[in-house]
């Protein structure tokens, strides 16, 4: 039964949407590379005053260690030329603007703020490796995962295993993962790596946690999104092209991997796309073009099956039979992935959202998925201790 | 056990130093918590008492570890899987003295104190990891 009894109704609309390129940034600090996204934003959509229309901001952004700096949401405000604008971090790991996203749907549907702007960023390659891998354990639990060394890759690998043991998956399988995902990105100019790879070159790479090499994780990227929402009625002053948001859902779930039921799937991610899919009134088989959160080649898998693209097991039958590819039944990221295009981890929710937007106004280009109508975009924080879901739908 | 002693994740690291492996009972509806809490998630209640549980369990899953925070990088490789204890509990570890290409899940393990030490300022728990029964 639809959630709420909306069955599709636009919770808010999507009237503009901006994207840093995503890459190396050297001398760029979060809050200025953030002012590159807002400008494509509000370049986008000339009849949006910002300082006159925007009520509020979300900013998704993981981490203070990065830059020794926290308190991100009134710092991006500021560059982005909304000084006084209510502006507020918010946080949730690796979905950190997925929960932003979250957070400006409440505001507008709550009718406290009619246009909102929720985004994120994160500026992480100015610091080491080893840095980096500790920095981003830390959505992990404290005391029984990190205490023992276990990293990021590690606790999906630990998932992957478990997938291999229980349905026969094969790394061979998840490599394809990443070549589908760096062929896409090399069609993205604003991807991180625009270069095509093989599975070979994935599976002769440097092993980073068994069974995932180098090529089977996403990349230490510097990048910032934007995303305008407006109150559905108002969404026609602002653009002749509006995309709705007609299915939200989020859920949290043990931050400790080792805690949960499943180790092959992620509880948070099926509860928060049953959400949504009920709120939107629609079926997996309905969704034309998704991003989902392929921070590893296996997350990409697990993915189809809490999202409800495959039955349970068969992921790997699913990325073998070309269907999420483009040009096949439901291409999945398109824009690269988080595995190719890059994962700043706190911009990497919005991102999605944009590549969405841009697919469904018919401004993807080369990645262009024919008369796509709906989509759908899954991000998740830590080991899937959060997750959210959202659906998309356009009129034209 | 007393009732004095409190049913925290900073407890149950004390015990392992005492080289018991502790669980918490709630008195209210019989949940088990590994790692102990001080309110049950199950009915809310506060009343436990504690249990010591069998170190002995089945590897769940595993993966090998090369690209280690600066803490762990003198280990690399190193790995770490979930065991399954009794009473269905799961507690997640390095296994050692195995050597990676010889891991398989369903491998009987049990755990052993005062090994996989690395040095750390903070928190000074004793550690543990999963060696072969
Ligand atoms: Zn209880």
């Amino acid at each position: 039964m639809g959630n709420q009894g909306l069955n599709g109704k636009p919770l808010v609309s999507i009237v503009s949407a901006g994207l840093s390129k995503f890459g190396k940034h050297e001398g760029l600090y979060a809050r200025e590379l953030f002012s590159y996204a807002a400008k494509e934003a509000f370049d986008r959509c000339p009849k949006l005053e910002p300082k006159r229309d925007v009520k509020a901001m979300f900013i998704g952004h993981m981490g203070e260690a990065y830059e020794h700096q926290g308190h991100t949401g009134s710092a991006v405000a500021d560059w982005a030329g909304l000084l006084g604008v209510a502006a507020t971090r918010t946080e949730a790991a690796c979905a950190s603007s997925g929960a932003a996203l979250r957070s400006g749907i409440f505001a507008v549907l709550s009718g406290l703020a009619d246009v909102v702007i929720v985004g994120g960023v994160e500026k992480m390659t100015h610091r080491s490796t080893s840095e980096v891998t500790e920095y981003l354990a830390m959505a992990s639990d404290y005391p029984f995962e990190q205490f023992h060394g276990i990293t990021f890759p590690g606790l999906f690998a630990l998932m992957a295993t478990a997938h291999m043991n229980a349905y026969g998956t094969t790394q061979e399988q998840m490599a394809k993962v990443a070549v589908k995902n760096h062929h896409n990105a090399s069609l993205n100019p604003k991807a991180h790596l625009q270069k095509e790879i093989t599975v070979d070159k994935v599976m002769e790479s440097k092993m980073v946690a068994w069974p995932f090499k180098m090529y089977d994780c996403s990349l230490i990227t510097d990048g910032a999104s934007c995303v305008v929402l407006a109150k559905p009625e108002l969404a026609a002053k602002y653009t002749d092209q509006p995309v709705h948001i007609v299915g939200s859902g989020q859920a949290s779930d043990t931050i400790g991997l080792y805690e949960r039921k499943s180790l092959t799937s992620l509880q948070a991610t099926k509860t928060a796309a049953k959400t949504a899919y009920d709120m939107a009134a629609v079926s997996p088989a309905q969704v034309q073009v998704a991003e989902v959160h392929d921070c590893f080649t296996y997350a990409e898998l697990m993915a189809y099956e809490d999202l409800g693209f495959c039955p349970v097991g068969e992921s790997g039958a699913l990325i073998d039979s070309g269907e999420t590819c483009l040009g096949g039944r439901l291409p999945v990221n398109t824009s690269g992935g988080l595995k190719a295009k890059g994962h700043p981890v706190g911009a990497t929710g919005t991102a999605q959202v944009y590549e969405i937007y841009l697919q469904l106004t018919g401004q993807a280009e080369k990645r262009q998925v024919k008369d796509a109508k709906l989509g759908l975009t899954h991000n998740v924080g830590g080991s899937g201790a959060t997750a959210t879901v959202h659906l998309y739908r356009s009129d034209a | 056990m007393s009732t004095q002693v409190p049913f925290t994740i900073e407890q149950f690291y004390k015990f392992l130093a005492e080289g018991k492996l502790m669980a918490a009972k709630c008195q209210k509806c019989g949940k088990i918590h590994l790692p102990p809490r001080p309110m049950c998630d199950n009915c809310y209640g506060q009343d436990f008492v504690w249990m010591e549980v069998s170190g002995k369990g089945k590897l769940l899953t595993y993966t090998t570890i090369h690209v280690a925070p600066q803490q762990f990088q003198s280990l690399v490789p190193y790995t770490v899987g979930i065991v399954e204890l009794e009473n269905g509990l799961k507690l997640p570890g390095m296994i050692s003295g195995i050597p990676p290409e010889a891991v398989k899940i369903g491998m009987a393990l049990k755990v052993e104190f005062k090994a996989c030490d690395v040095g750390q300022t903070w928190p000074q728990w004793q550690r543990y990891c999963f060696k072969l029964t």
